[in-house]
C-alpha cells in the first residue's frame, strides 16, 4: 500500500465540479498526519457532504484522539457529491482523504458515522468508490475494515452484510482498543485473513461483528461463531471531562451548517421523553465541570476566532451552573447559543442574557399539540410554562418564534394534531401583543419509532396517514393568523422508518436502490420513493410488516443482541406507561427506577447540582394536573370554542 | 475625522485556489478577527466590519495580487511591520498577506479605480505555436466573440474590447507548460462586463482546458498615468515570480507596455523598455 497524495489527479477534476473546496481541506486546526506501515489508518468519513459533515463532533473527537496516539492515523472524508462521483468514475479516481488527498483503500480501516438512516446508501456508494467491494464476503486482506459507529448503530442490521463491524456507544476509549487489536493482526501477517481480524474485533467490548453472527428461524440474531458473544453491550465513558475533545476544533474555510464554536456541556439525558433515541441510549447524564467548560469556551474562541458558541448537549438549560457558565462568556463581544430549550421563563431570560443583540430566532421543542399527546410522550410542557416563555421571548424583543412538533405518535387523534396548529396560534396571538409582525413558525416532522426506546413497538404511520395528518394542519393553518406551517415528505419518512427499525433482508435492497442512483436520499431533490418500493418489492421485503405493523412483546427485535444498558422490561413497561397517559419523572433529581443504564454498567450521573434547575423540568416540582390550563390572559377565543368538535 | 483606511495585497497560491471569493472574505474577516486588528463596524442592527473586497477572483484561480481596503477604528494604533505575519499565520496554507499601507483620505474605492488585470495562464497540453497563431489572428481582429452562459441564459459577448494585451510566453524548461499572459480591462476600465481570461482561453483555443489561471497584477489607469493599488515589495516579487520568460509577442495598440513582475529587475509598476523579440503589428 502507500500511493501517497493523488491531489495532481483530483486537482484536474475540481475545475469541473460545484463547490470544490468541499474536497481541499486547509481547516484551521486540521492534522497533517504522517502514515507509517506499522500505524494503524484510519478513514472517518462522514457519509454526507462536506457542509453536513465537517461540524460533527464526533469524528472531530475521534480524529483527534487517534492522532495523538502513536500507533494510529486518522484522516476525514466525506460523502462526494454526485458530479465529483460522476467525475471520479469516469477518470477511475478513487475515494480519497481530505487531509493528504491519499486513496481511500489505503487506508486499514474505514469508519462512517451514521447519524440518519437515509445516509446508508451513501455508505455504498463510498465503499465502492474506495475501490472496496460492498459486500463483506467478498472482500480479501488487503482490503479496508468498513466499521460503523453513531447512533444508528445501535441497529445496524439493515447494513449487516456491508459491515466488517459495529461500535455501540461512546468511541472515545473503544478506537484504541480497535487500533491495538488490527495493529496487532496487521503486524503479526493477518493471522487467520480477515476472519482472523473478524474474531479479534468481537472480542473488544462494544464492537459487534455481523459476519459472526447468523439469523434464527424465528428471527433471533444468534452467534455463530465462539468469538461472538450473545450481547454486545454499547460502551459509556465514565467521565467527561478526562476527554476535553475536541482541544483544536476546525474551523472550515467554507460555510457549513453550525458555523460556529461548539462546547459539550455534557453527554446523556434523562428527562424522558419517550420518542428519543438519543435520550434513551446515551444515558447516564455525565456533566463536564463548569471550569473545563469555560477553559474550553475561552481557548476555543481565542484559537478559532469565531464570536459565537454553542453549549452543546440533549438539554442545555439543564446544566448545574449553567447561569455563571454563560454569564462568564458573555462578557465579551461574544454570542452564546443554546440549542434545545427548555420551556419555562427561566431559560428565555438565559436566552435573553446571551442573545445580546442578535435576537434572531427562538425554537422551542414541544413535539405534541395537547397536553394528552405530551404525557404519552413523556415531554411535560405544560400549556401554562409554554406561553409563560412565548410571552417573555415576545416581551424581551425576540419577533420570530418556532415551535417544532411530531405527528404519527401513539394513540395520536385528530384533536392531537389539530392542537398544533392552536398552540400555534396561541403563541403567535401573544406575540402580537408585543410587536405587529410577530411570527411563529411550526415544523412539523413525521415520527420514526427509534429501536431500544418505549416506542420500538409502535407501527409507525402509513405515508397516506401523515399525508392526511398534514392536510388536516394546512387547512386549520390557512385560518391561523401569523402561523406559518413547515413539514417533512412523509415518504421519505417512511423510509427512515424501514432502516431504523428493519432486519438483515434490508441489505439487497440498500444495494438496489444505490445502484438505481438513489445516493443523498436526506436530499429532497435526490429522494425518490419509487426507487425503495420497487427494490422491496424485488427483494421481497414487506414494507408494511417492516414499518407499520405493531410488533408484540413476544416478537424478537432484529437488535435485540445489542444493547444501550436499558432493560426491556423497563421499555415495555414504559410503553404501557405512555398508553395509559402515565409519565415519568427525570431520575437527575428523583430516585432511580432502575431502567439499566447505570446499574448494568457500574457508571452513574456527574451532575454537579443535587437540585433540579430553576423554573421546573420534566415533572419534577411542577403540578402536572395543571398541564392544560391555559392562563386565563389567553381567554377563549372562537376556535378554542369549536376545539372539542375535531374528531 | 476620517478614520485610517488600510490597503492590503495577499496571495491565493495552490489548493486554496478552489476557495470561492466570498468564503475566502469570511476566512479573512476571521483573521483580522484573531490577529486582533481593530477594524471599524458598520452601525445599525447587524453590525458588519468595515472591509471592501477588490475586483472577485474567479474560483480556481491562483493569485499574488488579490487587495482589500478595512477601516480601521477611529484612533487606534496598528503595527504595520507585524500585520502581513499575524493575518498571515491565521490565514489557510496559501493565503499569505504581502505588503500593507495606508491609503490616503479621497482615494476611490478598489471597486471603481482598478482599471485592469494581469493575468498568466498555464497550458500545459497546448501547442505553442497554436498558441501564437491564436494570439496573432485575436490581435489583428476587432472583435472576438464568444458564446456566455450567465444564470442559464446565453448571450453573445465581444471579449475584443477588454482584451488589452495578449501574449505567449514560451517555456524555458523543457516539461515546462506554455503560458499566456494577458492584460483585461475591468469593469471600471471599459464599463462592461468583466471578462475571465478562461473566456478568452476557450475563444481562441475551444479544443484547450481551462488551464492554469493566475493573477499577477492589477492596475489603476488614470489620466495616462498607470500605478498598482500597492506594489509587492521587490524581496516578496522574488520570491513569489519564477524567472521571467521574454514574451513572444505583444498587443500593438495597448499604450502602455510594463513588466511581469521584478523578476526581470524591473520594480513592479514602472514602466519597462520594450521586450526583446515582440512582435509589432
Amino acid at each position: 500500500m502507500g500511493r501517497g497524495s493523488i491531489w495532481e489527479d483530483v486537482e484536474r477534476l475540481l475545475d469541473r465540479v460545484q463547490k470544490p473546496a468541499r474536497y481541499i481541506g486547509l481547516e484551521d486546526g486540521a492534522a497533517a498526519p504522517e502514515h507509517h506501515p506499522d500505524k494503524v489508518a484510519w478513514l472517518l468519513t462522514y457519509p454526507d457532504t462536506y457542509e453536513v459533515g465537517l461540524p460533527n463532533a464526533g469524528l472531530q473527537i475521534l480524529a483527534e484522539i487517534l492522532n495523538e496516539r502513536d500507533d494510529a492515523v486518522a484522516e476525514r472524508c466525506y460523502a462526494p457529491w454526485v458530479d465529483l462521483e460522476a467525475e471520479l468514475r469516469r477518470a477511475g479516481v478513487p475515494l480519497f482523504s481530505i487531509e493528504t488527498t491519499r486513496p481511500a483503500g489505503d487506508f486499514d480501516i474505514l469508519a462512517f458515522n451514521l447519524a440518519a438512516e437515509l445516509t446508508y446508501t451513501n455508505v455504498l456508494s463510498c465503499v465502492d468508490l474506495a475501490g472496496v467491494p460492498v459486500r463483506t464476503a467478498d472482500r480479501a486482506g488487503h482490503d479496508p475494515l468498513v466499521l460503523i459507529g453513531g447512533h444508528c448503530s445501535f441497529n445496524p442490521e439493515p447494513l449487516a452484510l456491508h459491515v466488517d463491524a459495529a461500535v455501540l456507544g461512546d468511541g472515545e476509549e473503544v478506537v484504541g482498543e480497535i487500533t491495538e487489536v488490527i495493529g496487532a493482526w496487521k503486524r503479526a501477517g493477518q493471522p487467520g485473513g480477515r476472519r482472523g481480524a473478524h474474531r479479534a474485533l468481537a472480542a473488544v467490548p462494544g464492537v459487534y461483528v455481523p459476519s459472526l453472527y447468523r439469523v434464527a428461524a424465528d428471527g433471533r440474531v444468534v452467534p455463530d461463531d465462539p468469538a461472538a458473544p450473545a450481547v454486545v453491550e454499547k460502551r459509556t465513558i465514565v467521565d467527561l471531562a478526562a476527554w476535553p475533545y475536541p482541544k483544536r476544533q476546525l474551523v472550515p474555510l467554507t460555510e457549513v451548517v453550525h458555523d460556529r464554536l461548539n462546547v459539550e456541556v455534557f453527554r446523556g439525558c434523562t428527562r424522558g421523553c419517550r420518542f428519543c433515541q438519543a435520550g434513551m441510549i446515551t444515558r447516564p447524564v455525565r456533566e463536564r465541570p463548569a471550569a473545563q467548560v469555560s477553559q474550553m469556551v475561552t481557548e476555543g474562541l481565542a484559537r478559532t476566532g469565531h464570536d459565537e458558541v454553542t453549549l452543546t448537549s440533549l438539554s442545555t438549560a439543564d446544566y448545574s451552573g449553567i447561569e455563571e457558565v454563560v454569564g462568564a462568556i458573555t462578557c465579551n463581544d461574544v454570542a452564546v447559543s443554546l440549542p434545545s430549550l427548555r420551556v419555562d421563563a427561566f431559560t428565555v431570560g438565559l436566552a435573553a442574557n446571551v442573545a445580546g443583540a442578535r435576537r434572531t430566532g427562538l425554537t422551542f421543542a414541544p413535539e405534541g399539540g395537547t397536553w394528552r399527546m405530551r404525557k404519552v410522550i413523556n415531554k411535560l410542557i405544560r400549556e401554562e410554562d409554554l406561553y409563560t416563555a412565548v410571552d417573555a421571548a415576545f416581551s424581551q424583543g425576540w419577533r420570530r418564534l418556532k415551535l417544532y412538533f411530531l405527528i404519527g405518535l401513539p394513540t395520536e387523534r385528530d384533536e392531537d394534531v389539530l392542537g398544533i396548529v392552536e398552540l400555534g396560534r396561541r403563541c403567535a396571538e401573544i406575540g402580537r401583543r408585543h410587536t405587529r409582525g410577530a411570527s411563529v413558525t411550526v415544523s412539523v416532522g413525521g415520527f420514526v419509532p427509534k429501536p431500544h426506546t418505549p416506542f420500538q413497538w409502535f407501527g409507525q404511520d402509513t405515508a397516506a396517514e401523515l399525508q392526511r395528518k398534514v392536510n388536516l394542519l394546512r387547512t386549520a393553518a390557512r385560518s391561523a393568523k401569523g402561523v406559518q406551517l413547515k413539514w417533512h415528505d412523509p415518504t421519505a419518512t417512511t423510509i427512515e422508518g424501514l432502516m431504523s427499525r428493519g432486519d438483515r433482508t434490508l441489505g439487497p435492497v440498500l444495494e438496489a436502490v444505490w445502484r438505481a442512483g438513489g445516493t443523498f436520499q436526506e436530499w429532497t431533490e435526490h429522494f425518490e420513493l419509487g426507487r425503495w418500493l420497487e427494490a422491496c418489492r424485488d427483494c421481497g421485503v414487506d414494507l408494511e410488516a417492516m414499518v407499520h405493523r405493531d410488533r408484540p412483546r413476544s416478537e424478537p427485535l432484529p437488535w435485540a443482541h445489542l444493547s444501550a444498558g436499558l432493560h426491556e422490561d423497563f421499555l415495555w413497561q414504559d410503553w404501557e406507561d405512555a398508553i395509559a397517559e402515565a409519565t415519568l419523572e427525570d431520575c437527575r433529581w428523583t430516585p432511580c427506577y432502575d431502567c439499566g443504564a447505570c446499574t448494568g454498567y457500574g457508571v452513574e450521573h456527574v451532575v454537579a447540582s443535587v437540585t433540579p434547575p430553576a423554573g421546573g423540568s420534566q415533572g419534577t416540582g411542577q403540578d402536572l394536573a395543571t398541564g392544560d390550563v391555559v392562563p386565563v390572559l389567553l381567554g377563549p377565543t372562537r376556535t378554542a370554542a369549536s376545539f372539542g368538535t375535531g374528531r | 475625522m476620517t478614520a485610517t483606511r488600510l490597503r492590503l495585497r495577499y496571495t491565493k497560491l495552490g489548493k486554496v485556489r478552489f476557495l470561492g471569493h466570498r468564503d475566502l472574505a469570511r476566512g479573512l474577516e476571521r483573521a483580522l478577527r484573531r490577529a486582533d486588528v481593530p477594524v471599524a463596524r458598520t452601525g445599525g442592527f447587524s453590525p458588519r466590519a468595515k472591509i471592501a473586497f477588490g475586483l472577485a477572483l474567479p474560483t480556481g484561480a491562483e493569485s499574488t495580487a488579490e487587495l482589500l481596503d478595512l477601516d480601521l477604528v477611529e484612533g487606534a494604533a496598528v503595527d504595520l511591520d507585524r500585520l502581513p505575519d499575524d493575518l498571515s499565520a491565521a490565514l489557510p496554507p496559501g493565503v499569505d498577506v504581502v505588503a500593507v499601507t495606508p491609503v490616503p483620505p479621497g482615494d476611490g474605492s478598489l471597486q471603481h479605480t482598478v482599471t485592469s488585470s494581469e493575468w498568466e495562464v498555464a497550458l500545459p497540453s497546448a501547442d505553442p505555436l497554436d498558441l501564437t497563431a491564436g494570439v496573432e489572428r485575436a490581435l489583428a481582429a476587432s472583435t472576438l466573440q464568444y458564446r456566455v452562459t450567465r444564470k442559464g441564459v446565453q448571450a453573445d459577448a465581444d471579449l475584443r474590447p477588454a482584451l488589452l494585451s495578449l501574449a505567449v510566453l514560451l517555456p524555458v524548461m523543457i516539461g515546462d507548460a506554455a503560458r499566456l499572459h494577458l492584460e483585461l480591462a475591468s469593469a471600471a476600465g471599459t464599463g462592461g462586463r468583466t471578462v475571465r481570461p478562461s473566456e478568452v482561453v476557450s475563444a481562441l483555443w475551444p479544443h484547450l482546458g481551462a488551464g492554469r489561471v493566475r493573477r499577477i497584477a492589477q492596475w489603476i489607469d488614470c489620466d495616462g498615468e498607470r500605478r498598482e493599488p500597492l506594489p509587492l515589495p521587490p524581496t516578496i516579487a522574488l520570491a513569489l515570480h519564477a524567472p521571467a520568460r521574454a514574451p513572444l509577442s505583444r498587443s500593438p495598440h495597448v499604450g502602455t507596455e510594463h513588466t511581469i513582475g521584478a523578476g526581470r529587475g524591473h520594480p513592479p509598476g514602472r514602466r519597462a523598455s520594450e521586450p526583446a523579440g515582440a512582435a509589432g503589428g
